[in-house]
């Protein structure tokens, strides 16, 4: 029987090595390799992992190793997985990072990420539309990413207190609300 | 020895806030590197340009964007591979802490109320802080000439939004407009 740290290794190196985009582009590869491929957890215990992912902070591949691992062999199940997604990209970038410096004032790479620039801004507007759509913004909601990405883009507001004031806005709003229900129907009551 | 430590502190802060995923992400990565002065330095590790060409070229290397930058800026700043792999652990550290340690204590109150409407504020607030990291990039650094970069920047709109083309496609399409055109 093959070692089983070896194989998460593998498994998480080949998932990281060939997927483009990172989070949601690795996630089917990831669900293909450890549900179907290896067996190693059944499919809902997969979807239920995936929500634990998301809702945690930090990088969703790499939430998503550390559980896969973890629950296969603990501490050092998920170390092997998630150091199998880190290194590829580590690699490389550690390349480009070395080389690139020496020909980022090449004249011809020059004009080519000058053309790129305005490119990369188009390609991070588009998930700004994809989500405000997901996050079924209403009337009262709408305001929110507004003041978040104004507060951040005008005042330089760290996007840390964006996060804690999100987190605690929710939690005063349910408060708010559970408070309001509890009053009219005591109102009803009496 | 300071510059680590800023590095180590930086990514650890990116990898313990960042909720929403890879774009959301980017507005913190963004505002810690090119916005913020960190300890040990005289001026942000990043000009906007360089941190746009970071995330051009994590879009066309496989791999999460996190990973990506927390490698490239620890090169980068330390000149050393040792750069590198502080930054990379510190971001991915609170991802191996938090699953430990609550993974299972959210796994069993999915359905808490409380819970939940934490997760509900934040869903707002992440579009937001995408919507930041791109207009704190709408600048002249990356808008070089009006009118070829605002042209190929809404071409590469079209593309990836309605047509849904794939972020390399884009950005290789982009390049090569780039290098005809100047």
């Amino acid at each position: 029987m093959k070692n089983i740290y070896l194989q998460l290794f593998t498994t998480f190196m080949k998932i990281g090595a060939f997927t483009f985009g990172g989070g949601w582009a690795m996630i089917p590869l990831i669900e293909r390799e450890v549900v179907d491929k290896h067996k190693w957890i059944s499919r809902e215990d997969f979807i239920d992992e995936l929500a634990v992912a998301q809702s945690l902070p930090g990088i969703l591949a790499v939430n998503m190793s550390v559980l896969v691992g973890n629950k296969l062999r603990g501490l050092k199940g998920s170390l092997a997985a998630a150091i199998g997604t880190i290194l590829p990209s580590f690699v490389i970038i550690l390349l480009i990072a070395i080389f690139f410096v020496r020909i980022y004032d090449n004249p011809t790479v020059a004009s080519i990420f000058k053309g790129i620039r305005p490119a990369v801004v188009a390609l991070i507007v588009a998930p700004v539309l994809s989500t405000a759509k997901s996050a079924k913004l209403n009337r009262l909601t709408f305001a929110i990413p507004i003041v978040v990405a104004l507060a951040i883009w005008m005042c330089g507001v760290s996007p840390v207190w964006c996060i804690i004031a999100g987190g605690l806005g929710g939690y005063i709003h349910y408060i708010v609300n559970r408070y309001s229900t509890m009053c009219s129907k005591k109102g009803g009551k009496e | 020895m300071m510059t680590y430590l800023s590095l180590f502190l930086t990514y650890l802060k990116i990898g313990l806030f960042g909720f929403g995923g890879g774009y959301a992400m980017l507005s913190l990565i963004q505002h810690e590197t090119v916005e913020v002065v960190q300890w040990g330095a005289t001026a942000p590790w990043l000009t906007q340009s360089e941190f746009t060409d970071i995330v051009a070229i994590s879009q066309m290397t496989p791999g999460p964007i996190g990973i990506n930058s927390a490698t490239y800026i620890g090169y980068t700043v330390t000149g050393s591979v040792w750069g590198s792999v502080v930054a990379t652990i510190a971001v991915c550290l609170p991802s191996f802490l938090l699953v430990l340690l609550v993974s299972r204590f959210i796994l069993r109150n999915k359905e808490n109320p409380i819970i939940k409407s934490i997760f509900k504020g934040l869903r707002p607030v992440v579009v937001g802080l995408i919507a930041s990291a791109a207009l704190l990039l709408m600048n002249r650094e990356n808008f070089s000439d009006n009118t070829f970069s605002i042209a190929i920047a809404i071409v590469s709109f079209i593309l990836v939004y309605f047509a849904k083309l794939h972020p390399i496609w884009v950005i290789a399409i982009a390049g090569v407009a780039g290098y005809i055109i100047y």
